[in-house]
């Protein structure tokens, strides 16, 4: 079995490019701002991964980007959202339990972060709507028939996880088909403009996809010890 | 240590653990009455569990389910404890279903079943070897003790300070109520209150209301609460009286402890469709059908929920991960959920129809007393009409049949609760039945309650009691909801064959409050220094005008109904061995709410002397052993 590709680090030149961005937008779009700022706040740091296992997926590759490392002790530094927190004692957990809340944050490597937010929805989906099963099997030979059953499954599934970690919001408010104006400063991430493109804004067009903006999204706290790349363990019936 | 900051409300399901809080700067502003419409201070407070291996999630339910790994499943780390050997919540309730054997449910069930030990290690039931079972009380004790420790990780603080009021089934007897007590008490619940789910369902509505409530409901009002959940059904009637030129609401009657819910009508509809899938030349397994009645619960919900739906489909995955050509289809029509839900569950019948009770089969395994009926309308109609005299007939005004004595207790109002009765299609079966029962007496239809919280509910209802504690509104009451009696046996010779007759002494009259104390009886009991001394026990839900110490020679079958026997044991201090002490036996009602039996001694050695009383919870009582 092969591990999961640890996305590498970005070269100087694209980090002090991508810094500047960040900078620049922190300081004018205050809804970037709000989101960076809960990332940097809230998303966990990747657990130490497969820490307690041992044997074959020991041999899932971990070294880069991936704080298994912690700093040691002082457990008020701790975000609050990671859980790779060393056993406690009694009087240590309560400890804990106290100062959870005004602890401040660490730096988080931000592509450990992400993929940790990836795997956790794989699981999510996989787990509510057997999603990666979906998709993994080749479902070339099957009928229609067999497919629709399956696809019941895992639409119910997945919507279900879906309602309950996140709120979808369509990005415009109209019917597909309606015209609708696109206003002087729009957001480039939120309008894709499509066929003939010319001029300044406002345009007027056809609008052909509401579009989808997720106003919230909660994954599942992962625990420590629990290896996050697993994301269905095998089933043995005794 | 501070002191308590929140009220906080928890409803100790049979299936699910709900939790509220209201913070107590709240309670103690001077306020003006709420309006409809504007905010309660009670927030509702989402729960902290394992819904995966390895994922821990907020939610606003915490199963009741408790699930026993294997010990090299390793350990079961929660944010707050890393080497957690046991699971509590969604997680234990999806391995409840895959490994029956290591899961406990239904705990809540097993804690008022009167013929088990209920302090033993008997859950799960049939559990493998390597499983070190608990008790009912330790596994809501265990239930109790997460939601304190999810509570005190979402920085509302340690929950043994606050002010905790606690919801048990209406029907929970006395030993039900104090083992409740014992598992709160070892989840470091001090300051505790008890309080009776129905009640606490009307405290949710009226704060939900704010002071339009009084609007809603008017003097000679009898508000009928019908709380059918996952596994258990409950109803209480609660009359709207004045008082001193007051308005009080008075809970005047409670019914029995039915097990029988929503999982029941889930399981119904999903072995309709095991049995379609089965004449399709298709097989389900144990495991299909526990998916089967999840698909089937989400078919039920959106056929209930939308009256144009002729079928909804029902597919259940394949078990590997092959899904595709493995996976089932099937589908429930309208016709299926009319039949069973509908007509199955919630019957049209007359006023006069009871329950089918079956004679249980001689080698009946010791399980739980399931409902034999599923009909929910033939268990209301016994509680009515058991119920008839519960008010009297001048508060509720006659209409022309003042003659004789009202054969139903009828309700002008229904205030429905649980997860069943979210369905607007039942809510409107019940209120179309009432109100035939309702004609048939006279007396006009009974109106539903808009507005209730049917999930959550309960846990706010407990978090407004502690306001209302406090002055914040209106309390119900209501005291205990039964008489409770002793047995004595008459001195008459043997006759072989022949029971000797047993004279019920009242001891504890109905509706005592909390914090009162039921007069001394007349009669003397004899019990010997340093021998348990065990007497027979009974519990009525009917006889209100028993007081302390009236003696009944001879009672109605389903007028007293026998608890398991109480037992006192007198300690020899100061006295001789085997010596007989004659006693009087006195109750009280403890401010959290249980029943104190306590043994008087008529002549005492030492001022004040007095022993405690244990309601059996051993279920080993055959009183005529």
């Amino acid at each position: 079995m092969r591990g999961v590709t640890e996305p590498s680090d970005l070269p100087f030149g694209t980090r002090l490019w991508f810094a500047w961005v960040c900078f620049l937008r922190v300081l004018f779009d205050g809804a970037f701002a709000g989101r960076a700022f809960a990332v940097r706040e809230g998303m966990p740091s990747l657990p130490a991964a497969g820490r307690k296992k041992s044997g074959s997926e020991a041999a899932a590759p971990k070294e880069a980007g991936a704080p298994a490392d912690e700093p040691s002790g002082d457990e008020d530094e701790r975000p609050r959202a990671s859980m790779d927190a060393p056993p406690l004692t009694p009087e240590g957990r309560r400890r804990m339990a106290k100062t959870v809340r005004e602890a401040r944050p660490l730096p988080v490597d931000a592509s450990a972060t992400r993929e940790v937010g990836g795997l956790l929805l794989l699981s999510l989906l996989q787990r509510e709507g057997r999603l990666v099963d979906f998709l993994r099997q080749d479902v070339a030979s099957f009928s229609d028939e067999d497919i629709g059953a399956a696809a019941r499954v895992v639409h119910a599934g997945c919507r279900k996880a879906l309602d309950e970690h996140a709120t979808i919001a369509v990005v415009q408010d109209a019917e597909e088909n309606a015209t609708v104006e696109v206003p002087v400063g729009f957001d480039p991430s939120s309008f894709k403009l499509v066929g003939n493109v010319k001029g300044e804004a406002p345009f007027t067009g056809k609008l052909r996809h509401r579009g989808w903006r997720a106003a919230r999204l909660t994954l599942p706290d992962p625990v420590t010890g629990h290896d996050v790349r697993v994301l269905a363990p095998a089933e043995v019936e005794l | 240590m501070s002191a308590a900051r929140w009220v906080v409300g928890i409803d100790l399901g049979t299936s699910h653990t709900a939790a509220a809080r209201v913070a107590l700067e709240a309670a103690d502003a001077p306020s003006a009455p709420r309006r409809a419409g504007e905010r309660s201070p009670i927030e509702s407070f989402p729960i902290e569990q394992l819904v995966a291996p390895g994922a821990v999630e907020a939610r606003p339910l915490l199963p009741s389910c408790l699930y026993l790994p294997v010990a090299s499943e390793g350990a079961m780390p929660l944010p707050w404890d890393q080497e957690r050997s046991f699971v509590v919540g969604e997680l234990a309730r999806t391995r409840s279903a895959e490994t029956p054997s290591r899961a406990v449910t239904s705990a809540k069930s097993w804690l008022c079943h009167p013929s088990v030990d209920r302090r033993a290690g008997i859950l799960p039931q049939g559990a493998p070897d390597d499983v070190e079972a608990i008790s009912p009380v330790e596994a809501s004790w265990r239930y109790l003790e997460h939601v304190a420790e999810a509570f005190q990780h979402a920085g509302g603080g340690n929950l043994a300070e606050q002010e905790v009021v606690l919801t048990v089934p209406a029907s929970f007897d006395a030993a039900a109520r104090e083992l409740t007590v014992e598992a709160a008490n070892a989840a470091g619940f001090e300051n505790l209150t008890l309080l009776e789910e129905p009640q606490a369902a009307l405290y949710a509505w009226v704060d939900a209301m704010g002071d339009a409530f009084r609007k809603e409901l008017a003097v000679g009002d009898v508000v009928l609460v019908v709380d059918v959940g996952g596994g258990t059904t409950d109803f209480s009637a609660i009359e709207v009286r004045e008082s001193d030129g007051h308005f009080e609401l008075a809970r005047v009657a409670i019914g029995d402890h039915i097990l029988l819910g929503g999982d029941n009508m889930d399981l119904a509809l999903a072995h309709v469709a095991k049995q379609r899938l089965v004449a399709a030349g298709k097989e389900v397994d144990k495991w299909q059908l526990v998916q089967l009645a999840h698909a089937a619960r989400a078919a039920k919900e959106r056929l209930l929920g939308d009256a144009t739906l002729e079928k909804a489909a029902v597919a259940i995955a394949a078990r590997g991960s092959a899904l595709v050509g493995g996976s089932l289809r099937t589908e429930i029509t309208r016709a299926d959920v009319d039949a069973i839900l509908v007509d199955g569950f919630f019957p049209v019948v007359p006023e006069s129809a009871r329950p089918v009770v079956r004679a249980r089969g001689g080698l009946t395994q010791i399980g739980l007393p399931y409902a034999q009926d599923a009909a929910v309308t033939k268990h209301l109609a016994a509680f009515l009409a058991r119920q008839a005299g519960a008010v009297a007939p001048a508060a509720t005004g006659t209409s022309g049949a003042e003659a004789r004595a009202p054969r139903l207790l009828c309700p002008t109002a229904v205030l429905f609760n649980g997860g069943v009765m979210k369905s607007e299609r039942l809510r409107a079966r019940v209120l179309e039945v009432l109100a035939t029962w309702c004609a048939s007496e006279g007396r006009p239809a009974p109106r539903a309650l808009e507005g209730a919280d049917y999930d959550a509910g309960v846990a706010r209802g407990a978090a407004a009691y502690g306001l209302v504690r406090r002055g914040k509104g209106l309390r119900i009451r209501g005291g205990t909801a039964r008489a409770y009696y002793v047995g004595i046996e008459g001195a008459v010779p043997a006759v072989p064959g022949m029971e000797p007759p047993v004279v019920a002494m009242c001891v504890a009259p109905f509706g005592m409050e909390e914090g009162t104390s039921a007069a001394l009886p007349e009669e003397q009991l004899g019990v010997v220094v340093g021998e348990p001394v065990r007497f027979r026990f009974f519990g009525s839900t009917t006889r209100r005008e028993d007081t302390a110490g009236s003696s009944l020679e001879e009672w109605k079958p389903d007028e007293l109904e026998e608890l398991p026997p109480i037992e006192v044991s007198l300690p020899a201090e100061g006295r001789g061995a085997g010596e007989v002490v004659i006693v009087r036996l006195a109750a009280s009602v403890t401010e959290v709410g249980t029943l104190l039996l306590e043994a008087v001694p008529v002549k005492p050695a030492k001022p004040d002397e007095r022993w405690k009383i244990e309601l059996s919870v051993r279920g080993d009582g055959d009183a005529s052993a």
